[in-house]
């Protein structure tokens, strides 16, 4: 260890929690990586190709577990983080199994929760067999192969935005940012798939917002024949055919639509993380009224916490995608070194 | 039959305004878009009917006809296609280039043959 070499504790390991960790190694800094999964990697795990470029999720996996490959970061999984505690010039990091690591600093990456689909009762997720989530929708693009429950290509998909997002009914008035250009994305792979079928997004708005988003969309429609219809669904059930049938407003005919489908996949949205909200309320940390923790500034302190020398990392602090999140990771090694140099 | 129900019986009966994808009729939506494959392109900003003269004067809605005959809402279109004077305003204005002007011309020629039941 050098001598000017930090301890930090990474509480997370996911896209965040990894580039922080791997940045902090790279400058000599010596790394506690709490993950409470087996494996490293997060939701990343679960994806099989990113958007806007349809690359394979794989080689960000790559990125990461290459990042923390360094002889500087001690990696803990299994096991979660239980509070932060901050006296001093030191900071002391719980582990659920009680295990208490003293450090320098301390990276919070606890990350998200996907949105549980069953708390929309009304879109049948749990109840019907056809209804599936997008996380779920991407098992099925890794196993190669779209299908209904009893093994059909569905001739009718439906993908719903904004399940769990924009809606107070669910208590979360917050966008999750990354749903609509995921569904964008699924739907042309199911198009590439089943060039047969049909594939409807339902959005309340087209929230294009990152590089080259905006074209993958205008590919879906010029290129691959998507279809979005402007609505929100207001509830699905099922017909004697054993059919999905959705109910919705064409906004802009300004008519009621009902529609069949064969597959209907949720976009489930971003909510903080439980693991994050229990280490929030232990630690005494601040949340915002979207219940991800709140940071010391929205634009130029957008990694502080309220506690010194304890810094947040990616979508704990607000739903992002894995570019924003890797930057922001950044950004609070940045903020965790100038606080260390400062001391 | 609305007309007789009310003189007859003092009531009428509203037919339904739902649009049924199931059972509506996409034969045009098919025509339209093999033969100006632009069309696919709409994403309903409604430029082209704030540009357009025709729409000022009657009911013609370009952003409107377009998603109409998406879903296989014919019907409300057979008149409003022939208000449409061709000038082409709307083409100058698409952020998204549909060849509107073409949208309306093979539209109406769909919506003729439909009529002939010759789609």
């Amino acid at each position: 260890m050098k001598t000017n070499s930090k301890h930090v504790v990474v509480a997370g390991g996911g896209v965040a929690g990894m580039e922080a960790a791997g940045a902090l190694a790279e400058l000599g800094h010596t790394v506690s990586l709490v993950e409470k999964e087996q494996n490293p990697g997060g939701h990343l795990l679960q994806w099989h190709a990113l958007f806007p470029d349809h690359r394979p999720a794989n080689e960000v996996k790559y990125y990461l577990n290459k990042r923390i490959e360094n002889e500087n970061i001690t990696i803990f999984t299994g096991i979660g983080v239980e509070k932060i505690r901050h006296h001093g010039n030191e900071v002391t990091v719980t582990l659920t199994d009680g295990t208490a690591i003293n450090a320098d600093a301390a990276i919070i990456a606890t990350g998200f929760d996907l949105f549980d689909a069953r708390r929309k009762e009304e879109y049948g997720y749990g109840i019907y067999d056809n209804v599936i989530t997008s996380a779920e929708l991407e098992d099925m693009f890794t196993a190669g192969k779209v299908t209904t429950a009893d093994g059909r290509a569905p001739a009718r998909v439906g993908l719903i935005h904004c399940v769990g997002s924009r809606d107070e009914k669910v208590n979360n008035n917050h966008c999750s940012k990354v749903c609509c250009v995921t569904a964008v994305k699924q739907a042309i792979e199911i198009r590439k798939q089943l060039p047969e079928s049909e594939v409807f997004c339902f959005y309340m708005d087209m929230r294009m917002y990152g590089p080259y988003y905006e074209e993958l969309y205008r590919e879906s429609q010029e290129v691959y024949n998507v279809n979005f219809i402007r609505g929100k669904v207001s509830e699905a059930s099922v017909n004697i055919n054993n059919r999905l049938v959705i109910k919705v407003e064409d906004t802009l005919a300004g008519r009621p639509l009902k529609m069949e489908l064969d597959l209907m996949v949720l976009m489930v949205g971003m909510e903080m993380s439980q693991s994050g909200t229990r280490l929030a309320e232990a630690s005494g940390l601040k949340r915002g009224i979207n219940r991800f923790f709140e940071t010391g500034d929205h634009h130029f302190g957008n990694n502080l916490s309220d506690l010194r020398g304890v810094f947040y990392a990616g979508t704990c602090t607000a739903p992002m995608n894995i570019t924003d999140t890797i930057s922001h990771a950044r950004a609070a090694v940045a903020e965790t070194v100038r606080y260390l140099n400062g001391r | 039959m609305s007309e007789t129900l009310e003189k007859k019986f003092g009531f009428t009966i509203n037919p339904s305004r739902l649009i049924n994808y199931d059972t509506s009729d996409r034969k045009v939506r098919e025509y339209v878009t093999l033969r100006e494959p632009s069309f696919r392109l709409c994403f309903a900003c409604g430029g082209c009917t704030a540009a357009c003269t025709a729409g000022q004067h009657t009911s013609f809605n370009l952003r409107r006809m377009n998603n109409l005959i998406r879903r296989g809402e014919i019907a409300p279109l057979l008149e409003e296609v022939t208000r449409c004077m061709l000038c082409g305003k709307c083409l100058l204005v698409c952020p998204r280039g549909v060849n509107t002007r073409n949208v309306v011309a093979v539209a109406a020629e769909a919506i003729r043959k439909l009529e002939r039941n010759e789609l």
